[in-house]
């Protein structure tokens, strides 16, 4: 086990060192460098000029300006935003909590609806069960987050007033479980919509694999009532699957949340991501950036090792 | 051998309904898409002052106007040469990168693949909707900005889906064959193994195509992908962000959003459809 998660963290080194690559290139397009801003000053000199890039380290090859930059990042220095003056890194955990507020939420919710439905789907295919949930994975994922969003929105803020239309508590100032989830209920329902499509048909998938494993005959050759034998014998064993599904919808999870976030105006990483865009404030961008991408690396290991816990089938060597 | 296999695939597709229901649709579309402007004389543009700001539906302009005046119905038809436009070509973008990298990670295998597959990695470790939203804002956003970063961006998929299938069929006999009677490695890619490994490249395809329509419209609603006065699904979606437009003028956002989730539904269908036809362990 340790061997193995050693292995693994070995393997996540290169890929964390090629994204800080991709990162910082996608920077280094970017227009408005700080040498570009002051040599649209009359008033600097040629000198201040050389100066200034000196300071800046822009003088050396790229190469030793971006290892430069990747030291300051390693040493969790993101630099400062443009917007707020602030520290990258500062900002960036600020948003953090109710980002993972929001996905992990959903994630459960998905799995709340695609669990069961799943299972039926699977314990009678092509039954009504079957062709609902299939019919539901499809609409989910051809179903824009934004769109999912407005229809909501129209629904229950404007037409039956039932839920808030945005934001995470109410502008009274306090701040209580209720108007939380009040608040979390419609973000995370549309950010569910992908992923619940695809929880589905793995569950379904994979309940019916085990379905047909000797193990389930045994234990309704013993006697077993049905139920004890789907939950217990084969529920148990379908759900394992789905843990590296979670693993693999990590990105897509983050990814929708930035629509999401946008529209309910859910204080998180997706939604200052939007802002810093518009503001083009790179520090921030491609901090978050580089920060989402650890976070998902490390979901991977996690679900990973998850897995071998669930699973001790599993031997990683 | 080979046709009949290829008469089974055409075969398994025309049965399943989904994928004829969705060949219709898309078929309808296009027509609609590219005959449409021409034959009722669509302008997306010009701003019908007369008719006023978002106007309801009725009249001449079926679907009302825009906040500026513009019809939305032309708008529509317009943003679905955009939608289908983006989805085809980045798509296309997407497999020119994503098969080669693959094919040749897949038949050197050893450091050549471990490249490939680690670059794979990176590139599927950031969320491409992140990736794609600052690469675009970087460059500047427009519909081709917009569709060579989606394109771009999508290359992984096809590269992983290639290289697990070329590490499969590599290993054929017929393969071992062709290189036993010292063929050329690149006739053998391209000979041999690329047609036998091509089949899950197609079904990716027409996925790659929805998800690219799905990511062009969020970054047109954000306002960072097609920009006015250019139509997009997502950009005519972009105005109804505000409360007003959401509550008393569905006419913005409820036929763009139809359009969009209709399409999208049936191009999945066609992969869906496709998946079932191309696998021959499907019952006929």
């Amino acid at each position: 086990m340790g061997k193995y998660l050693l292995k693994r963290f070995l393997i996540v080194i290169p890929v964390f060192l090629g994204i800080t690559i991709l990162v910082y290139v996608m920077s280094s397009l970017a227009p408005g460098s700080p040498i570009e801003l002051l040599m649209a000053d009359p008033f600097a000199s040629a000198a201040d000029i050389e100066k200034k890039r000196h300071e800046l380290g822009l003088d050396q090859p790229v190469v030793i300006q971006y290892l430069l930059w990747l030291k300051e990042l390693l040493h969790g220095n993101f630099g400062i935003s443009y917007r707020t003056y602030g520290s990258v890194l500062e900002l960036v955990a600020s948003r953090l909590s109710p980002t993972l507020i929001l996905t992990v939420f959903t994630t459960i919710l998905s799995l709340c609806v695609a669990v069961p439905l799943g299972t039926i789907a699977a314990y009678k295919p092509y039954s009504v069960w079957d062709y609902a949930s299939s019919g539901l994975s499809f609409a989910g994922a051809a179903t824009p987050n934004f769109f999912a969003a407005m229809l909501m929105i129209y629904i229950f803020s404007i037409q039956l007033d039932l839920l808030p239309t945005g934001g995470m508590y109410d502008a009274s100032g306090t701040h209580t479980w209720g108007m939380l989830l009040r608040h979390l209920i419609m973000p995370s329902v549309v950010l569910s919509i992908q992923q619940v499509g695809s929880f589905i048909r793995h569950m379904r998938g994979s309940m019916l694999e085990v379905l047909n494993e000797d193990y389930i005959r045994t234990a309704r050759a013993k006697g077993l009532r049905e139920n004890v034998v789907l939950i217990r014998h084969g529920l148990r064993n379908a759900l394992i699957p789905i843990v590296t599904q979670i693993g693999m919808n990590i990105p897509f999870l983050i990814g929708g949340a930035v629509v999401t976030e946008q529209i309910f105006g859910w204080p998180g990483l997706g939604s200052l991501m939007v802002t810093s865009i518009q503001a083009r404030d790179y520090p921030v961008i491609m901090g978050i950036t580089v920060f989402v991408s650890l976070a998902v690396l490390i979901g991977n290991i996690v679900v990973d090792v998850l897995y071998t816990f669930l699973d001790p089938r599993i031997r990683y060597d | 051998m080979k046709k009949s296999y290829w008469n089974d695939v055409v075969k398994r597709f025309s049965r399943h309904k989904l994928a004829m229901i969705g060949l219709t649709v898309i078929f309808l579309e296009l027509i609609c898409v590219l005959a449409l402007p021409l034959l009722l004389g669509l302008d997306p543009y010009s701003i019908d002052s007369a008719a006023g700001f978002g106007a309801p539906p009725g009249g001449i302009h079926i679907l009302g106007t825009d906040e500026v005046g513009r019809d939305v119905f032309a708008r529509i038809v317009y943003g679905g040469r955009t939608s289908l436009f983006v989805g085809f070509i980045s798509a296309l973008i997407s497999l020119a990168i994503g098969v080669p990298l693959g094919l040749l990670a897949g038949y050197y295998k050893g450091a050549a693949g471990v490249l490939v597959m680690r670059l794979a990695d990176v590139f599927m470790s950031v969320p491409s909707m992140i990736l794609v939203l600052v690469l675009v804002a970087v460059i500047g956003p427009s519909i081709e900005s917009v569709t060579i970063v989606i394109g771009v961006m999508g290359w992984p998929q096809f590269a992983r889906q290639l290289y697990g299938n070329v590490l499969a069929v590599r290993e054929k006999d017929y393969v071992q064959a062709a290189v036993a009677i010292g063929e050329k490695d690149g006739r053998i890619m391209m000979k041999y193994i690329l047609p036998n490994a091509f089949a899950p490249v197609i079904i990716a395809f027409t996925f790659s195509i929805a998800s690219a329509i799905l990511q062009e419209s969020s970054l047109s609603f954000l306002g960072m992908g097609v920009q006015l006065p250019q139509a997009s699904w997502g950009n005519i979606m972009y105005a109804a962000q505000s409360i007003t437009v959401l509550s008393k003028r569905s006419w913005l956002w409820l036929p763009p959003g139809l359009a969009l989730l209709i399409t999208v539904l049936s191009i999945n269908f066609l992969g869906d459809g496709l998946r079932d036809a191309l696998d021959p362990k499907t019952r006929l």
